[in-house]
């Protein structure tokens, strides 16, 4: 046993960040990352100006990327009309929702806490989840090809996506189990 | 069948008797049994079995209705799930 690694609880039960500096750089660059890829378009010139008020957005579609797809899904399975009409009153805040958790995350961590604060904890884990699905989707994991991705070639640039992929989920279970009564 | 604490007081219209709208969530490769228990736990207030038997629904079974009721409470659980990362969809219970 080494010192605590990930996230540990301190002495007095605060939720500690024992990570190296490459690695808080590392969770920087991808807090950077999903912003940029599910941060809202701007809103068009010809959008209705007090339905962009109540975050209604008449354009919205299902992503055709998957990842996006994924972060973004549908909340009908066979009922592509319902699909859009909730999408259109929905996606703009949770696409929000999911850059504010990020934009918790990279504030954090340009401020070197090494103490998460309570009310960050939602956001961290909401980050954390959705880095890991964005990446999962793109190397394309299923619960059995996990053995097959880590042995890829480091030349595979699944390759390192799946290393990170597989750091995060180790980051985001320590911090589950701290929370769990 | 205890749900999220609604923000705003809703007129009852007959839940009591009629709940026909569901929430499902799907079973995914990448999210975690912890944190789908987690989940459960912390935004439906469910108890640690509870929480922890919808998920192993979830796991090996591939979904599971985590709660039902209106349609209006049904949108603001998908959505939940949605901001979670859990894939949930919602449908008429029948």
């Amino acid at each position: 046993m080494g010192r605590p690694y990930g996230f540990s609880r301190g002495r007095r039960r605060e939720l500690r960040i024992n990570l190296e500096q490459v690695e808080r750089e590392l969770l920087l660059s991808l807090a950077k990352q999903l912003i940029a890829f599910v941060e809202p378009d701007p809103v068009s010139a010809d959008a209705d100006p007090l339905a962009t008020m109540v975050g209604i957005d008449l354009s919205a579609e299902t992503p055709d990327d998957p990842a996006l797809a994924r972060l973004l899904p549908d909340a009908f399975i066979d009922d592509p009309d319902a699909a859009v009409e909730f999408r259109r009153f929905t996606e703009r805040d949770l696409r929000a929702g999911k850059v504010a958790n990020a934009t918790t995350v990279a504030t954090d961590i340009e401020a070197g806490l090494d103490v998460l604060p309570d009310d960050h904890v939602a956001a961290w884990l909401g980050f954390l989840n959705d880095t890991r699905l964005a990446l999962g989707t793109r190397i394309e994991i299923t619960e059995d090809n996990h053995d097959e991705l880590d042995a890829l070639p480091d030349e595979d640039p699944r390759a390192g996506m799946f290393h990170v992929y597989d750091w995060l989920t180790y980051l985001q279970d320590s911090l589950v189990q701290l929370l769990l009564p | 069948m205890s749900v999220a604490p609604a923000e705003v007081e809703r007129p009852e219209v007959d839940e009591a008797t009629d709940r026909p709208w569901i929430t499902i969530v799907w079973n995914d490769p990448v999210n975690l049994m912890s944190y789908v228990t987690y989940v459960f736990m912390t935004y439906f207030h469910y108890d640690r079995a509870k929480a922890e038997s919808l998920m192993l629904d979830v796991h090996e079974k591939g979904r599971a209705v985590v709660s039902n009721g209106s349609r209006e409470e049904m949108e603001r659980d998908v959505t939940a799930m949605h901001g979670f990362g859990l894939w949930a969809t919602m449908q008429k219970d029948d």
